[in-house]
């Protein structure tokens, strides 16, 4: 719809771009009105769409799940506590199969891992011009709906993620463990600088591409909806098949953004497993 | 597409949404979900012992019943044989009863045949002593032969 307003790149563009706010470069503060404008912010800016639509969904999560914890009967269970119990226990069990240490962190952390980024994954099914459209009615330039297509959001949480790791390593291993597990296989002490850029490289990996694997796939598909979204302005039969696609892509994405949920709290097990290993 | 704030906006809100669960939403469902799976199995197991005490019911119900069934046989034949006995008893009773009946019958006759041959016998005497008076009227004085004619009743 908005497509006849710019051309094709600028309504692309426009879809990347996030809701920026932050100091403009003659001091005032406020939200970013070009890209450029937003690029001029650095790193002293905060993208207000991403961080709205994270807690919002977050917020969402806790208190259907709270309600139902707060009501958590032995009898026989409500629909909602059912479905709740369903989720809890197929967390519960992915966790039990993949994390062999005692840690009470690990299984809600699983839990917030999943259904969070299931839920801003599931953003990306709502057809995509309705929200910014909303938005752009309301005055605000940009909107962007998908907070995991933001490589802020995927890094924060990959690097909690790793942060724990490494907090969990050195107490379980204790800090010369850590270091000895960096430095001295898989070569032997003789070959540390080896040891020390192949682990290293091992352990910067962890987070990077938990967090790009997530970005890349909800991105990937946020942007073939956006293509398939410009077909809307081409005529009556690009529209049609437009449709179509839009119809066969969302469905398909059903498929992908919950397999993403799933990975990124998959790994991140395993990873806290990893962490709680003596050796591996 | 810019790395900024965001990334720690959304580390802190991820960590906060992280306690947030692990202190007050995993705990309860856990539990609950343990206590339901504890309860289900305790079920289970009342059911099957609830079975076993059937089971043991029966077979102590259909030992009593069995037990009743002798003693009531042992009952019904000990009343026959009671049956019997009084019956017996009271045969014997009876008999005695009839012989003694028959016994006082014969005795009343005797004393009946008894008396009315001694009422016989008296009317004989008086209708002896009245013939004879009459063939003999003046000569046998009654009172003269007195012993005479109570030796002759005596005979008869």
């Amino acid at each position: 719809m908005s497509a006849e307003a710019h051309t094709s790149t600028e309504y692309i563009k426009h879809h990347l771009q996030n809701l920026t706010y932050g100091q403009h470069a003659d001091g005032t503060w406020g939200l970013a009105h070009s890209a450029q404008e937003a690029k001029d912010m650095g790193f002293m800016a905060i993208n207000v769409d991403t961080m709205g639509f994270s807690i919002l969904l977050g917020v969402l999560f806790l208190f259907f799940f709270r309600k139902v914890a707060q009501s958590a009967a032995t009898g026989v269970p409500s629909g909602l506590q059912n479905f709740v119990e369903w989720i809890v226990e197929f967390v519960d069990s992915s966790v039990k199969g993949s994390f062999t240490a005692r840690n009470p962190m690990v299984a809600p952390l699983a839990l917030t891992i999943f259904i969070w980024i299931f839920l801003m994954n599931l953003m990306d099914l709502l057809p995509i011009d309705w929200l910014p459209g909303l938005a752009g009615m309301m005055g605000l330039p940009y909107m962007k709906v998908v907070a995991s297509t933001d490589p802020n959001a995927t890094f924060g949480m990959s690097l909690t993620v790793f942060a724990l790791v490494i907090y969990y390593s050195i107490k379980m291993k204790g800090l010369g463990g850590f270091v000895g597990e960096l430095t001295l296989q898989p070569f032997g002490k003789w070959g540390m600088p080896a040891n020390l850029l192949l682990e290293g490289v091992n352990l910067i990996a962890k987070p990077v591409s938990l967090a790009l694997r997530l970005f890349g796939n909800m991105y990937a598909g946020e942007m073939i909806f956006i293509l398939i979204a410009i077909m809307f302005s081409g005529g009556a039969v690009l529209a049609l098949t437009g449709g179509v696609l839009q119809w066969a892509w969302a469905v398909f994405h059903i498929l992908i953004i919950t397999l993403q949920a799933f990975i990124f709290m998959t790994l991140t097990i395993v990873y806290l497993d990893m962490a709680h290993q003596e050796h591996h | 597409m810019n790395i900024n704030m965001t990334l720690i906006g959304q580390s802190i809100t991820f960590a906060i949404f992280v306690w947030f669960c692990m202190k007050f939403v995993w705990p309860p469902i856990v539990s609950a979900l343990e206590a339901r799976k504890k309860q289900i199995a305790d079920g289970l197991a009342a059911a099957d012992r609830g079975k076993h005490e059937l089971e043991l019911a029966a077979k102590r119900a259909s030992e009593t019943m069995h037990e009743a069934k002798l003693k009531a046989s042992d009952i019904i034949a000990q009343a026959e044989k009671r049956a019997m006995q009084i019956v017996e008893e009271a045969k014997d009773v009876a008999k005695a009863e009839g012989d003694r009946l028959i016994v006082s019958a014969k005795a009343e006759i005797e004393q009946e045949s008894h008396r009315a041959r001694e009422a016989l016998r008296g009317d004989v005497a008086a209708l002896v002593v009245a013939g004879a008076g009459k063939v003999l009227r003046r000569e046998v004085n009654a009172q003269a032969h007195a012993d005479l004619l109570e030796a002759i009743k005596n005979e008869l």
